[in-house]
């Protein structure tokens, strides 16, 4: 414990730097998570109630027909299985982001944005941890739904769904945490679902096809074509089968980066929002 | 404010330098001004009540956000143009309890090194040092939930340390401790100073933790009013005693002596 530890100072930032600090903000991350146990059940049956309880109640109400990716007529527990994947990450992504702002979690953002790594890479790194927490939370519904018979129509299904998964954890996380900074005034979770979770899950094509959608409203529709949330429920359905669907991978990449963009200007120390509103502790 | 202290003249250079900062929320000014100085070796009390803009002056050294006019300068990097070495050689405890509760001492140490670049066996060996010297090498398993009040404040302190600063920043660290954990806390990081060197940054507004040997910054209403030495301010402020100096000076300002009189 000398003063004098210039050298082990990143003034040269080496690239095992920047991976020890990337498994070190994951590695907190997991750890939380685990010893959250009441997070991880309330992750876990929250989709599970709609599944177990929700779609079987409407399975004799709503008949899906035969659309892409399915090649046979389905039961509609495996229609919103992609849904509700998407949920726990909706609900992940904004859970984790807004934390860290709301509750006594602002210590630990600042406890993070003191580290002398760039700012983006901070808040990318913030994002990967989030991801690894939601893919555990997905393949733990994806295990329990196996059994209630929800599965893909090939096994290999659980790995092809991998990379979607990441992708829409990244455009949903960095939603979160683009939010985090932006809307302040959005005290409680209760506000957060009221005005983002239940809009963008309902207006979407979690729940029924978007034919069926357009045949009741036109305009509803069209909120439903928009909204990324149905693109990372169709990029993840058709990736559960194998397939890729070009369209909301287009959508899904492009949101990324725009979330991101918009989370790292408002974190950004010269021109973000932190210190013209007097930072996250303004409230004191 | 003599913020222009040349290096030549034998002195070490100071570990913190901020000049000129003016800051504002809105139409209102945080910060004023700001010219100040913490020298390495040394213990630097800012001392302003609450509002004063301790808070903000922190978030600025620290980079939450940048100073819009001005400059800080750490160990000579500036904050703003070379955040990466500015930032690894200070340690920071905020004023707001920053440990995860959840976690074990160690873990929450582990974390930071992480933050810092540091790896696994590097940073073992250095929070074993760094607790140690707090004395709480003990308490290394246990969950952070478990310790008192003062331990969570040394663990912070720890933790500070771990990637070896020159500067040490802390917000109001005593915040919500008691007068014997105050002590304790405050004979720890004067002993950090006298063993390393290293500077201090100490923000509070109780002037009992004051010391003969320190050097003062009073800051109110965004602005430095005086800086020196003890005797420097009790000149400054007509008496002895330095709670009632400061408030003299503050008191030129604005009428708030009377009713601040504790």
């Amino acid at each position: 414990m000398s003063v004098t530890t210039g050298s082990a100072a990143p003034g040269g930032v080496s690239a095992r730097g920047y991976l020890i600090c990337l498994l070190g903000v994951v590695w907190r991350e997991g750890l939380r998570f685990l010893h959250q146990r009441g997070r991880f059940l309330s992750a876990l049956v929250r989709p599970l109630v709609w599944l177990f309880i929700f779609a079987a109640g409407f399975r004799a109400t709503l008949g899906v027909s035969i659309i892409p990716p399915y090649e046979t007529y389905i039961l509609y527990e495996v229609y919103i299985a992609p849904g509700l994947i998407a949920m726990i990450q909706l609900f992940n992504g904004l859970q984790s982001s807004l934390s860290m702002v709301y509750d006594r979690e602002v210590g630990a953002m600042r406890i993070l944005l003191v580290s002398p790594y760039p700012r983006w890479f901070l808040l990318v790194s913030k994002l990967v941890a989030g991801i690894a927490v939601s893919l555990l939370q997905v393949y733990a519904f994806l295990l329990v739904a196996y059994f209630w018979d929800v599965q893909p129509d090939n096994p290999i299904g659980y790995l092809t769904v991998l990379p979607a998964l990441v992708l829409t954890g990244f455009m949903l996380g960095a939603m979160g945490l683009a939010m985090s900074s932006v809307f302040k005034q959005l005290e409680n979770f209760a506000s957060v679902m009221n005005f983002v979770i239940f809009p963008m899950f309902f207006a979407s094509s979690a729940l029924y096809p978007l034919w069926r959608v357009q045949q009741a409203s036109e305009p509803l529709y069209a909120i439903c074509r928009f909204n990324p949330f149905t693109h990372a429920v169709e990029l993840i359905r058709f990736a559960l089968y194998g397939q890729v669907e070009w369209t909301s991978l287009t959508v899904v990449l492009c949101c990324s980066a725009v979330f991101l963009g918009a989370a790292v200007f408002a974190y950004d120390p010269s021109v973000g929002l932190t210190g013209r509103r007097g930072g996250p502790d303004a409230a004191r | 404010m003599n913020a222009d202290t040349p290096t030549s003249a034998g002195l070490p250079e100071a570990s913190l330098v901020v000049k000129g900062v003016t800051h504002a929320f809105g139409p209102k000014k945080a910060l004023d001004d700001v010219s100040l100085e913490a020298p390495s070796s040394a213990f630097t009390a800012l001392v302003g009540q609450n509002g004063a803009g301790k808070t903000t002056l922190f978030s600025l050294i620290t980079r939450l956000y940048d100073n819009r006019s001005g400059s800080i300068r750490v160990l000579g990097h500036d904050v703003r143009r070379q955040p990466a070495e500015a930032l690894s050689r200070m340690g920071v405890v905020f004023q707001s309890r920053t440990l995860d509760l959840e976690l074990s001492v160690m873990q929450n140490l582990l974390y930071h090194a992480a933050l810092h670049g540091i790896g696994r066996s590097a940073a073992k060996r250095a929070a074993a040092t760094a607790l140690s010297r707090v004395g709480l090498e003990s308490r290394a398993k246990d969950r952070v939930r478990a310790l008192s009040g003062g331990q969570m404040r040394r663990v912070e302190i720890a933790r500070a340390l771990l990637h070896g600063p020159s500067l040490l920043l802390l917000d109001e660290p005593t915040t919500g401790l008691d007068i014997g954990s105050r002590r304790q806390l405050l004979e720890e990081v004067r002993r950090l100073i006298a063993e390393d060197g290293i500077g201090v940054l100490w923000a509070t507004h109780l002037v009992d933790e004051i010391e003969v040997a320190d050097r003062v910054v009073a800051l109110h209403k965004g602005r430095v009013m005086a800086s020196g030495s003890v005797g420097e301010i009790r000149a400054r402020g007509k008496s002895e005693d330095v709670g009632a100096a400061f408030l003299r000076i503050i008191g030129e300002d604005d009428e708030a002596l009377s009713r601040v009189s504790a």
